[in-house]
This record gives C-alpha cells, structure tokens and sequence, in this order.
C-alpha cells in the first residue's frame, strides 16, 4: 500500500507540476505567439533555447542551474540580494528548474497550433473592430484550444516525470523537494519494491492515460517537435 | 464630389503600386484589373492591411493615413467593412455569433438596427444557428457580408467577393449585390477581373495594370476611353443608367431616358421611374452619316464623335456623346474610311440591341 509518506510525495508533486504548468503556459504562450509571427533573426536562437531540455541530459541542466542559483552564481546573488535567499534545495527553486525543464512540452504544441490559424482569420478579426490582444483572446486562443490543452497535460505530466533536475536542484527533502520519482528511487535504495511497486504504478498508469487522452480523444501529436 | 482621396506608393521590387485618385463617397466604385494589376493590394492599402511606406488616405473628411505625418490607424480603428474572397468566417462560431463579433465591439446604436433588415435582404435568417463548415460556399459569403454591412460602415471594401465562387453560385449573390446597391448610402470599393460584375455593379471604374491606375472616371466613360484595352475587347459595352419613361402596351416596348435622350426598348415590367442599367455591345452601334428615313431601327440617335482608334481584325473603335452619354461603337475599318470619319463630326447612330442588366 502507499504509505503517508508516499501520498505526502505524490500530493507535492502534483502541486509543483500544477504550478509549473501554469508558469510555463503563462510564459509559453505569449512566447510561442512571438515565436510563430516573428520574422527577427532572433526566431532561430529562441527557438534552440527552448528546446534545448529535450537534448540534453537533465543533470547538466540541473548543474547549471545548481551554479547559477547558488550562493557564488549571478542568480544565486541576486536572489540573495532580494532578500530571497538561494533558490537551490528549496521548493521555489525547484519550480524554476521544472519549468525550464519542461518548457519545450508547452510552447511547441502551442506553436503548432498557432501556426494552423490563418492570416486570414486574424485579419477578419481587424477589420470588425477587433485590437490584436482582442483578436488574440477571441479567435487564437478559442481556435487552438487543442493546442492548449496538449500543451497543459505535457507540460503537467513532463514535470511529474522529471528526476535528474530534481535531484540536482531539488535534492531530497521531505515535503519539500521530494517527489514521487525520487521517493521510487529512495524505496529501490532501501529494497523496498513492493512500496516502489505502488507508487511505480501509480506513474506508469498515469503517464498512460495522458497519452491516451492526447491520442484518442484530442487526436494530437504529443511528441513535442523540435525542429519543426 | 470627392470624398476618397489615395495616394500610395509601396515597391516589392517585381511588383510596385503607384496610384493617386479621387473616388465619389457614393455608389459602388469598381477596381477593375487582371491578377498582378494591384487591385488587391490597394484595397487592402485602403484597410490598412498592408502598409503602403508612402501614402496618404481620407475618407470622408477623416486621414487614415499620412506618411508624412507618420500617421497609421490600425485596421481595426478604421470604420469600414470588408468583404474578403474567401468567406472568412470564424469557424469557432455559429452564423449569429459571427454576425455579432463586430457588433459588440463597436458603440452602442451604431449598428443593429441594420443587422435585420441586412439578414432580410441577404436572405440568411434561416441559418443563424448553423456553424460555417455547414453553409454553402454561396450562404458562406453572404453571412460575410451581413457580418461586414452590420457595423454600419462608413465605407464598404469587397475584394473580389465571387470569385472563389461557381457560376450558380455568382448568379445567387449577384442580384443581392445590385439591390445593395441600391439602398446602401455609403461607397463600395469592388475589387473585380470581371466584365460582367463591371457592368453590372459600377458607377465609376478604376482600371489598373501594373501597379497604376490607366484610367478612373464614371463607368460609361471609362469603358468608351480608347486608350484603355477594354475598347478594344471583342465584348467591350457601355453601361448606361436609365430610367423607365413610358410604356407603349401597343408595341410591347418601353421607353426609358437617360442623360442624352432616350430610348426604345422591349417591355420592361416595372414601374415608370424605376432604374435601369442598360448595356449596349460596341458591335450592336452602327453610324450613319444621314438620318437614317428607312430602318427598321428604332433606336437611332444623333451624335458626336469625339475619338476613333484601330480596333483588332480591321475593326474602327469610335468614341461617341451622345448628350452626357458616352457610347462605344465597333465597326470595321472600311466603314471607316468611306464614310470619312473624323473627331467632331455630326452623325447618326443605329443601336441594334441593349439588354437590360437588373
């Protein structure tokens, strides 16, 4: 059975991975607008940025991110600066470090799907009175609203899976940076398989049933795609 | 009267625009050119789709833009309406909703009061539950320009609003777009390739190629201008505004007045006063130089010429006034030269056949 300890992991990973979604479709949209009409030179460089996490390897993001927001990085000074204190090993840090992660999952289902709405529609829009942020609100967001919804659950389910980051940035706090995929790890290290067992299941059906979902009834690709 | 000044001036290096007019603020203005001519893109200048470097526009005593000034207003700040080729209804919404998206962005009391009575003469009150991807192609452009007519438009733009459309289709829309103009009071800029829709549609006629504007003036006088190719073209007419006189029930004909006289016609079933458009074919006009005593044309009407060019296939274009009317004849290039026809010249001309075009 899962025991508290199981359920408090699995409660506060489905709160960073709520919050980090809505970070990253918070940043990822108008992100990927830009990134669909843009013609800047820029276009290029942004768009290697943002799918850079699906490349590399989780624990050099997350020794990057480690310098950074340590006490010596630009960040890490900053952050102390502010009065924050240093971000690593703490549940802040630890958002940040997800929606960097998982970023690449949110803003390129939008810019697939942005890039389907027409010229023609948003200038229909401009000729009935309509302001681009108008525009934006009445026609893209209710036109790509698939694209919103791949984006929330990949987004989601990306920052439930991650590991790698969260034991570079995050470590292994309980109730603070302790997530179901590190709690799994911490029951194989102590040979405790029939707990990992469970929480395993838990993940496995979940990540299921999300792309199950994406596949069947939003009849997207979730695959994010890089270099489209 | 000039109401609609445009100056734009925008290179793309193979295409540039280059034109300067003066367009009535009232009745339908036709753009008339073939693809590449610049039509498009100067309607979509004077929507202020595509910005023009170089341009200055006002409707109405009101600047939409001046370069000079660095002066734009956005499209969606500007009060007209436009028609696109494509329908381009939103496909997320039902017909009404779509009606609407304008409406609730525009200030109260400005439209609605003519959405009814649009829905009513686009005869479209019957789908307004439906989405679009359930209309036809035809039903589809005439919600667009309800969607359009319903803001209540200070100017009205339709780009070239058949042309996706079959030639059912086209005589479905066609006679809802004459009786539009009819009653709307405000100007029609009507982007079109289209003879027909020409002279069916336009109280002045643009023609552009290649980016400028070869000639722009009332309809009949812009068809009849010999420096223009449309005079040249075997279907080359001129379009003349009437209006019924007199019915002669004898003869079964009626009699219509226009600006230089009037003239004979078979029956026409409307009132005496109602418009007509009547269209006479250059190759239906022959020219006399005596009053012609014995003919079985009743049409025949003095006349002035005031051009002659070379047609094709030995064909003469002559250029003629007929009162305030001017009139396009084809005959061939024999006639010509035996009658001696010079510009300035008196003489008669026979119309074999007009046709009625509303």
């Amino acid at each position: 059975m899962l025991t508290t300890a199981d359920l408090d992991t699995l409660l506060l990973t489905c709160k960073i991975a709520g919050i980090a979604t809505s970070l990253m479709l918070l940043i990822g949209t108008p992100l990927a607008w830009w990134l669909t009409r843009t013609s800047s030179s820029l276009k290029g460089i942004v768009n290697t940025l943002v799918a850079l996490p699906l490349v590399l390897p989780p624990s050099v993001l997350g020794f990057y991110l480690l310098v950074l927001m340590g006490p010596a990085g630009p960040v890490g000074k900053l952050t102390t600066w502010l009065g924050l204190g240093t971000l690593p090993f703490t549940f802040a840090g630890l958002i940040v470090a997800s929606v960097l992660y998982s970023i690449p999952f949110v803003v390129q289902p939008l810019q697939a799907s942005f890039s389907g709405i027409s010229e023609q529609a948003l200038e229909a829009a401009a000729t009935l009175r309509a302001s681009p942020l108008d525009t934006f609100f009445s026609v893209v967001v209710p036109l790509a609203k698939p694209g919103f919804l791949s984006a929330g659950i990949l987004g989601f389910a990306h920052t439930v899976g991650e590991f790698g980051v969260v034991l570079m940035v995050g470590g292994n706090i309980p109730d603070k940076t302790r997530v179901v995929s590190v709690q799994i790890y911490n029951h194989v290290e102590a040979l405790e398989y029939s707990e990992a067992h469970w929480l395993a299941g838990c993940l496995l059906l979940f990540s299921f049933s999300v792309l199950l979902v994406l596949y069947t009834v939003l009849k997207t690709q979730p695959v994010a795609h890089p270099l489209k | 009267m000039t109401t609609i000044q445009a100056r734009f001036q925008l290179d793309y290096g193979d295409f540039k625009l280059d034109v300067d007019l003066n367009l009535p603020g009232t009745g339908v203005t036709v753009l008339f050119g073939h693809s590449g001519s610049g039509k498009t893109t100067l309607l979509r200048c004077i929507a202020g789709l595509q910005r023009a470097p170089q341009g200055f526009l006002e409707i109405n005593g009101n600047v939409w833009q001046d370069s000079e000034r660095d002066l734009f207003l956005p499209t969606y700040k500007r009060p007209l309406g436009y028609v696109f080729q494509e329908a381009n209804l939103f496909p997320h919404l039902t017909v009404r909703d779509n009606l609407l998206y304008g409406l609730k962005r525009i200030k109260q009391n400005q439209g609605s009061v003519k959405l009814d009575q649009t829905l009513e003469l686009l005869g479209i009150g019957h789908l307004m539950e439906r989405m679009p991807e359930h209309l036809s192609g035809g039903e589809r452009q005439r919600v667009a320009i309800a969607r359009a007519l319903a803001l209540n438009p200070e100017i009205l733009l339709m780009d070239e609003p058949l042309a996706s459309l079959d030639f059912k289709r086209k005589q479905e829309i066609l006679p809802f777009l004459s009786c539009l103009h009819q009653q709307l009071d405000i100007p029609v800029l009507y982007v079109t390739h289209s003879q027909q829709e020409v002279a069916q549609l336009a109280d002045t006629l643009v023609i552009l190629e290649e980016g400028r504007a070869l000639a722009s003036g009332p309809l009949a006088e812009t068809q009849s201008r010999l420096d223009v190719p449309l005079a040249q073209d075997r279907e080359a007419a001129t379009v003349w505004q009437a209006t019924v006189a007199e019915h002669e029930a004898d003869y079964h004909l009626t009699r219509v007045a226009f600006a230089g006289g009037s003239l004979s016609l078979p029956a026409v079933d409307a009132p005496v006063g109602t418009p007509l458009r009547i269209q006479i074919y250059a190759r239906d006009v022959s020219i006399a130089l005596e009053a012609p005593t014995a003919t079985s044309i009743l049409n025949v009407l003095s006349a002035t010429i005031t051009g002659i060019a070379d047609g094709r296939d030995g064909q003469s274009v002559v250029r003629l006034q007929i009162g305030d009317q001017a009139l396009l004849a084809h005959i061939t290039r024999k006639s010509a030269l035996m009658l001696g026809l010079q510009i300035g010249m008196a003489i008669y001309v026979q119309i074999k056949g007009t046709s009625i075009l509303n």
